[in-house]
């Protein structure tokens, strides 16, 4: 076995990194006590989570009349929120599954910190469903268990239903993916700890000792869950578009919705991971880890999304006017020009135009304008699921039921609740949880190194004629 | 169980530790196990480790999962309580493909994540024995089963350690 490094790869992990050194750095942020800034941080996403619990307990103690629902706009923020955060929830799963087939080495960066974030922004999306349906204390009629009303089943023809699988399965299997990952690495914790921590990360790592079988088995294991999450990733947002799709509304019955939502939420799933590990990497002094390359990377994959995406948005409004269908024409001259015009304009400036600057290699390498556009995105794909839902129920087919609608502090207050859930479980990670996959990253440092790799393997080329790195046969 | 006296030894490189194991291989050396911080690419022919058959086992979970729903529906649209929905046939075999791919996923993934830990002997709250903390950190482990061996077998084995690259030599009891 050689593994001869391209001179032209650059680097993945940098500062001249040895396995010790692999382990001390991604170790550290667990292993100190809490900055002030973490403190901080942790406290207001408190805050935030308690005003969203005591907004969901208003919900359900008052009903859903303290939303600003009304009989022509059935699905408000509620929904728009749910899809926000399913979207989200996409990247982590895309990073660890997909581009493990492809091989993507840079994935091994960012991959724990991803599936983490799909983990927490799937519990905020689930969250809705269950309290959308207003009466919550019944919401176990969404399963098909055997029941003494008949039994009567749920309806296994309803999107709705497939959307609960989806969503179910999605979030077991990621859980699943993302702990099996864990295990060797709260192993290396547990090595280190003493005490109580070694008690605790004891329990967490499973018994894990590297034994050369287990890893064996860890591979082929992480490599079949990888190809079941890909199939998986793509269904669930597939699935959500079937919400929208099978229904007869215009503006949503369109075929183009699955590929067009799927895109949607690689998009901003990967804006959403760029926020946080952009953060993170300064936070927690992962540069050498999270390096320019994991960012251009991950730019580039927004930029395509992005352009996906703005593709879909122009097809929708081409069939529509091709379509000859006056219904279809009107719901989209209603989003583009209609009362919720200004979202129209936050979704296409923000989605479409605003992600081009990353043709230029200059602009996905610059962290100041890469963190901006990753919030550019979030606040853009939001918009779209607004656009797509409200906008749309709020000029319905008959002109008499047309409605107008604007969220209660109740909405809102859910919605800042979910953020604040969000950031709680993912400030909490980062205090237990080793952030990057540190066995992951020591597989890959031969191989992306910096003093295997890059200018310094250029030298090594020079000199040694081809053969960079030889690992005995 | 009987304790084992294990005697192992510890490498700095995954590259020496490969060429340590093709030589125990070669001079027909009982390795007990190796164990490394990371997966070591190379180490499982060398080892004469046969690919998994976690794969298989997904399969036959993955088919019990699409058996499972894909029947479970058939059974209570057609048999349990058929009602009509917008007009369709009451066994609508396009709209039950969500859910069956969905249950598929979901049964292949858990029998084998269950499977895994079950084979590897891991799970919540086990505690395997650790010969070095360092191994899950930047140490590369060979390590023989010592228990039943004169001094005169633990020594020659304590010698391959040395020459073949170990950066430290130690036993202990497990």
């Amino acid at each position: 076995m050689s593994a001869t490094v391209s001179p032209i790869r650059e680097p993945l992990i940098t500062g001249r990194k040895d396995y010790h050194q692999i382990t001390e750095d991604i170790c550290a942020p667990s292993e100190r006590t809490p900055s002030l800034s973490w403190l901080v941080a942790f406290i207001v996403a408190v805050s935030f989570l308690s005003f969203g619990v005591f907004c969901i307990l208003w919900t359900i103690w008052f009903g859903i009349g303290t939303w600003n629902l009304n009989r022509t706009v059935g699905w408000g923020w509620d929904i728009t929120n749910f899809v926000w955060w399913i979207g989200i929830g996409h990247a982590g799963t895309l990073i660890s599954a997909i581009l493990l087939l492809f091989r993507q080495k840079w994935r091994t960066g960012v991959n724990r910190a991803a599936e983490a974030m799909t983990i927490f922004a799937v519990i905020c999306a689930a969250l809705f469903p269950g309290i959308h349906v207003g009466r919550i204390w019944v919401v176990f009629y969404f399963f098909p268990y055997p029941n003494t009303r008949g039994p009567l089943w749920v309806n296994f023809n309803s999107p709705l239903l497939w959307d609960l699988f989806a969503i179910s399965t999605y979030f077991t299997v990621s859980l699943l993916f993302w702990y099996t990952g864990l295990v060797p690495d709260f192993a290396t914790l547990r090595d280190r700890a003493t005490g109580l921590r070694k008690k605790l990360y004891n329990f967490l790592s499973f018994g894990w000792t590297g034994a050369a079988k287990h890893w064996l088995r860890f591979e082929s294991l992480s490599l079949v869950l990888a190809g079941l999450a890909t199939p998986l990733v793509l269904s669930v947002h597939t699935i959500v578009s079937f919400d929208f799709a099978t229904s007869v509304i215009p503006g949503w019955h369109t075929t183009i919705f699955p590929p067009y939502f799927v895109a949607g939420a690689i998009f901003s799933g990967f804006a959403m991971v760029l926020t946080l590990m952009l953060i993170t990497r300064k936070v927690l002094k992962l540069e050498d880890y999270i390096t320019i390359e994991h960012i251009d990377s991950m730019n580039k994959v927004i930029l395509l999304t992005g352009t996906i995406v703005g593709v879909a948005y122009l097809t929708e409004l081409f069939i529509a006017w091709y379509s000859g269908y006056i219904y279809e024409q009107f719901a989209f001259m209603n989003r583009v020009q209609g009362i919720y015009w200004w979202a129209y304009l936050a979704m296409m400036s923000c989605n479409v135009l605003s992600p081009q600057i990353f043709w230029s290699r200059k602009m996905r390498r610059n962290i100041t304008v890469t963190f901006l556009m990753s919030i550019f995105v979030n606040i853009g794909m939001w918009f779209e699921r607004f656009v797509i839902i409200p906008t749309t129920l709020a000029r319905d087919y008959l002109p008499s039921s047309w409605s107008y609608y604007s969220p209660t502090w109740v909405e809102i207050g859910i919605f800042l609740g979910t953020l604040g859930i969000f950031f709680t479980l993912y400030l909490a990670f980062t205090r237990v949880a080793p952030v990057v996959a540190i066995a992951e990253v020591k597989a890959i440092l031969k191989t992306a190194g910096d003093q295997y790799t890059g200018e310094s393997a250029k030298r090594a080329h020079s000199s040694h004629h081809g053969s960079t790195i030889e690992t005995p046969h | 169980m009987k304790n084992k006296t294990v005697l192992f030894g510890l490498y700095d490189d995954e590259e020496v530790l490969l060429s340590a194991v093709k030589d125990a291989r070669e001079k027909h050396l009982d390795i007990m196990d190796v164990f490394t911080p990371f997966p070591v690419h190379g180490l499982d022919p060398i080892l004469g480790l046969e690919e998994s058959r976690l794969h298989q086992a997904g399969f036959v979970y993955g088919a019990i999962g699409t058996l499972t729903a894909f029947l479970f529906m058939t059974w209570v649209f057609t048999r349990d309580w058929p009602i009509i929905f917008g007009g369709k046939p009451y066994w609508s075999v396009p709209a039950f493909i969500p859910i069956t791919f969905e249950v598929t996923v979901l049964f292949a993934s858990i029998g084998m994540v269950v499977t895994y830990y079950a084979i590897n002997g891991q799970g919540p709250g086990v505690t395997n024995p650790v010969l070095d903390d360092r191994i899950t950190d930047d140490k590369f482990c060979i390590a023989f089963d010592v228990a039943d061996a004169d001094d005169d077998e633990v020594n020659s084995l304590k010698q391959f350690l040395k020459d073949s690259g170990a950066s430290e030599i130690s036993s202990k009891t497990i």
